[in-house]
């Protein structure tokens, strides 16, 4: 599958934090690239990496951060290194995120009113205009009453609907770029099946491209065009949605696909599951990351795996991608 | 979690200087008797001497050594601390868990009793207090405890009432322990250690209440020293002579361990 | 909201009331005879007993208080011993000088204190962060009266700035506050620093929380992120502070007031009790009880104003 003109082009990403432990090397090599009015998925379990990733592009790295190398191009500018006053040109205008959690996403004692039209502030139009605006997009996201609700405070909401106001919020701008951190692990079923047509209808109308950061499965086959597997600070397979879901060729994906809660069709005594633990990411093993917990490996896994590419645009880092066809 | 404590303490800058100043206060204290000066006895042809090796603090505007005066100030000042802060650590652990374990309605009353009791300022009751007892140690010991015991007894409180939901303590009552007997083994014991810590962190309030109340003349009688009227001898003499009042005032200015540096 | 008010200043008449018959039942469970001590050594049996037929205190307790009460409530808090004139009146005719002095020292330690604890929070760890920490750590070691006699020793008996006794001329502001500079220094010291701690430590806690990393992530400006989005979450429990903060400066006051030969009410109880003056200084007492009780309300409601997750729960 070729790869739609480029819009965030993330090359051989590294960062570490420093610990009282040592350096822990959060992300490793990490490389993802994502094209124009493109929605690209990125599965992982927690501890994986993701939100190191959504905060290196954004900029907003912790304090300890200790090492950053390899490039982040954002329309072309990179990302590292950019000083913080561009950086924040970016940040809330082209490049705008989502939360996880909608309850403790919003200012307590601000109204929303307030919040969306302070984001507004690089716009040289009229408060009038400004709040027009507002309404505007609080409408777009199926707010009922929405100019009535503007005083009003975020407690005075339920969870799904702060996920609405994070979301009008994050496309207010019309940014190139959305990053939806698991926007919809905090809600239940229901209101994630609404809350995910609402981020692709929404999508489609602005024409941005999304990132789409989820452990959810189901979630990331229903909204996304490509897919990104990471685990532990890697990226251990990328492809098309097709191509990770039917013919996945990590042992990690297909792990992670086996125990998949939406895919188990028996009703079974045990939930599958993946034994062992995360390494730790102070002292990385030698050669394959996954190689403790694989249910696959044999004697070459103690040298770092290849990147084999299956099929433009479908790439695994495993030394038997090419084997692991399913039948 | 004692032991980390005062690791976490001592490697601050600011808690190193407190556990100093504390140890060299209680060495103060202890030997107090050996400087060669007795702090009550008058010499007139000795007043108002500035520092020197034989008088380290100078001398008062009866001559006494202000050097010794404030070693036996520290007596005063620790026993006070010692007495007081006993009497409040067991009223208040002994209130707060009636407060947290028993009935709601004692609860609600004795909650009402500490907060009332909160509302006066310190000064304040300690001035309508010695009105009528007439100043002596008892009243700041007594000002001490009314203004000590109903914060300890909140925090006894309500980690009483945190414990009472506790699955230990729910098994003990399922098991047919009488109430006594779970706050004394089960429940006591949880809490003891913490206030311990809360109350000798607060060591230094007692002696400020002490030093104040001496200070107006509410506390010790003359001529038994304290920081407090060693400071105030110093204030009304503080054109003739600086020495009394820096004197007074350097052993209150506390050295105050915060949890928190 | 409107409930959540009534509630808190049922409180605190509650507790205004409590404390008050707290106060005066002091007189029954102080042992000894309280008529001994009040009218000194001196005084015979016979000048005891009409002493205590005065005071109310040959009626048993219930009485007392029940009378004590009504007697409170139409605003009589007792005679002056020595003038004869109303206690209330007394105590009101002092209050201006204790509250001038108080506002004064909230006013300048919550001016240095608040935006030091912001400043701390905000670079945090920085050699500046260091700095507050150490300054107001030693400042708030620093007791009232002990401040107040150096003040006095360094500023005004050894270099002359400013002057040791009095308020000030009547009806000369400038004179005024020039006499409230050292007493307010040793007042509002110790609270620069208890400020400037609590507000460091309220700002960091906002400071860690979500809807700050949302604010950064679209890009809004620190200074936004500061002083309208942190600082209107982090001055709410500042504010419930403050209002204990004046309690505390009651008992400040009185040093303050003593030290610097001040009028004020702390003044006027010191004399009254070395002139066994009795009924002026429970009066004193009383009404400044009330007042730290008010002061703490008004904190409180303001507080919750400022919230509006408790002003709309209705």
């Amino acid at each position: 599958m070729a790869e739609p003109e480029g819009l965030l082009d993330i090359d051989n990403l590294s960062v570490s934090f420093r610990t009282p432990r040592g350096d822990l090397q959060a992300l490793r090599n990490v490389s993802l690239k994502m094209g124009k009015g493109e929605i690209v998925g990125v599965i992982g379990e927690s501890g994986c990496g993701k939100s190191t990733l959504i905060n290196s592009i954004i900029g907003l790295l912790p304090a300890n951060t200790c090492a950053l190398s390899g490039h982040i191009r954002f329309a072309g500018e990179d990302i590292v290194g950019m000083a913080d006053r561009d950086l924040r040109r970016l940040r809330g205008e082209r490049i705008t995120t989502i939360f996880q959690d909608p309850m403790t996403a919003l200012n307590p004692v601000l109204s929303i009113g307030t919040q969306m039209t302070a984001i507004q502030y690089r716009r040289n139009s009229s408060p009038r205009e400004k709040q027009r605006r507002t309404v505007e997009f609080l409408e777009k996201v199926r707010m009922p009453d929405a100019e009535k609700r503007l005083g009003q405070y975020p407690h005075q909401f339920s969870g799904g609907m702060r996920q609405r106001i994070c979301i009008a919020m994050a496309l207010l701008t019309e940014p190139d770029l959305l990053i939806a951190d698991e926007p919809t692990t905090a809600l239940d079923a229901t209101l994630e099946v609404q809350v995910i047509r609402l981020l692709r209808e929404l999508q489609r109308d602005i024409g941005c491209s999304v990132l789409f950061i989820s452990h959810h499965l189901g979630a990331v086959a229903e909204l996304c065009e490509r897919v990104a597997i990471m685990y532990a600070g890697e990226v251990v397979e990328q492809g098309s949605v097709r191509d990770i879901f039917r013919d996945p060729r990590h042992p990690y994906t297909r792990k992670l696909l086996e125990c998949d809660p939406g895919r188990i069709l028996e009703l079974r005594a045990v939930m599958p599951t993946i034994g062992g633990d995360l390494p730790d990411l102070v002292h990385i093993p030698k050669g394959c990351i996954f190689r403790e917990r694989c249910p696959d490996r044999f004697e070459r896994c103690s040298e770092r795996p290849p990147v084999e590419t299956i099929r433009a645009g479908h790439r695994a880092a495993c030394h038997k991608a090419r084997e692991l066809a399913n039948p | 979690m004692r032991d980390s404590t005062f690791g976490r303490i001592i490697r601050e800058p600011m808690g190193a200087l407190g556990i100093t100043l504390v140890v060299l206060i209680v060495l103060g204290a202890l030997f107090a008797g050996f400087t060669g000066y007795n702090p009550a006895k008058l010499a007139m042809r000795e007043r108002f001497l500035d520092p020197s090796l034989s008088h380290l603090f100078g001398t008062d505007h009866l001559g006494r050594d202000l050097f010794t005066r404030v070693l036996f100030g520290a007596r005063i000042a620790l026993g006070v601390a010692s007495i007081a802060t006993s009497i409040s650590f067991i009223g208040g652990l002994l209130l707060g868990m009636i407060a947290g374990y028993g009935p709601r309605w004692l609860d609600s009353l004795l909650l009402l009793f500490f907060d009332s009791l909160r509302s006066f300022p310190t000064v304040m009751l300690a001035l309508a207090l010695v009105t009528l007892t007439g100043p002596s140690l008892g009243a700041v010991i007594l000002v001490v405890v009314l203004a000590m015991l109903p914060g300890y007894a909140r925090v006894v409180r309500a980690q009483t009432m945190s414990l009472k939901s506790s699955e230990f303590v729910l098994s003990a009552r399922t098991l047919g322990a009488r109430p006594w007997r779970i706050l004394a083994i089960h429940i006591m014991p949880n809490l003891s250690g913490p206030l311990v810590i809360l109350v000798s962190m607060d060591n230094p309030v007692v002696i400020t209440i002490e030093a104040g109340m001496s200070f107006l003349g509410l506390g010790v009688r003359p001529p038994t020293p304290s920081w407090g009227s060693i400071l105030n001898d110093g204030y009304a003499f503080i054109r003739e002579s600086s020495w009394p009042a820096i004197a007074g005032g350097l052993p209150i200015i506390d050295p105050r361990l915060r949890r928190d540096g | 909201m409107l409930a959540y008010a009534l509630k808190r200043t049922g409180l605190a008449v509650i507790i205004t009331a409590i404390s008050l018959i707290l106060l005066i039942s002091m007189i029954q469970f102080i042992p000894g005879d309280p008529a001994a001590v009040l009218l000194g050594p001196l005084a015979s049996p016979e000048m005891r007993e009409l002493f205590k037929q005065q005071m109310g205190l040959d009626q048993p307790a219930i009485i007392q208080i029940a009378r004590f009460f009504g007697r409170v409530l139409t605003g009589d808090l007792g005679t002056d011993v020595l003038t004869n004139r109303s206690v209330l009146i007394t105590v009101v005719e002092q209050l201006p000088y204790t509250l001038a002095l108080i506002a004064t020292s909230i006013g300048w330690s919550a001016l240095l204190g608040i935006p030091l604890g912001c400043f701390a929070a905000v670079y945090r760890g920085s050699l500046a962060d260091r700095i507050v920490g150490v300054l107001s750590v030693s400042s708030i070691a620093l007791p009232s009266f002990v401040v107040a006699v150096y003040g006095l020793l360094l500023f005004s008996v050894r270099l002359g700035w400013f002057p040791t006794i009095g308020a000030g001329d009547t009806g000369a502001p400038l004179d005024q506050l020039y006499h409230l500079v050292l007493p307010s220094l040793a007042v509002g010291l110790g609270w620069v620093g208890y400020l400037a701690r609590m507000v460091r430590a309220s700002m960091l806690e906002v400071l860690s929380e979500n809807h700050i990393r949302l604010a950064r992530a679209f890009g809004l400006q620190e200074r936004t992120i500061t002083y309208q989005y942190a600082l209107k979450i982090a001055i709410i429990p500042t504010i419930v502070i403050l209002g204990m903060g004046v309690g505390n400066m009651i008992s400040s006051a009185v040093f303050a007031e003593i030290v610097f030969a001040r009028p004020g009410v702390g003044r006027l109880i010191f004399d009254a009790i070395s002139t066994r003056n009795y009924p002026v200084v429970m009066g004193a007492v009383m009404i400044t009880t009330g007042f730290y009780v008010l002061c703490t309300l008004a904190a409180d409601l303001i507080a919750a104003g400022l919230d509006p997750r408790v002003r709309s729960a209705l």
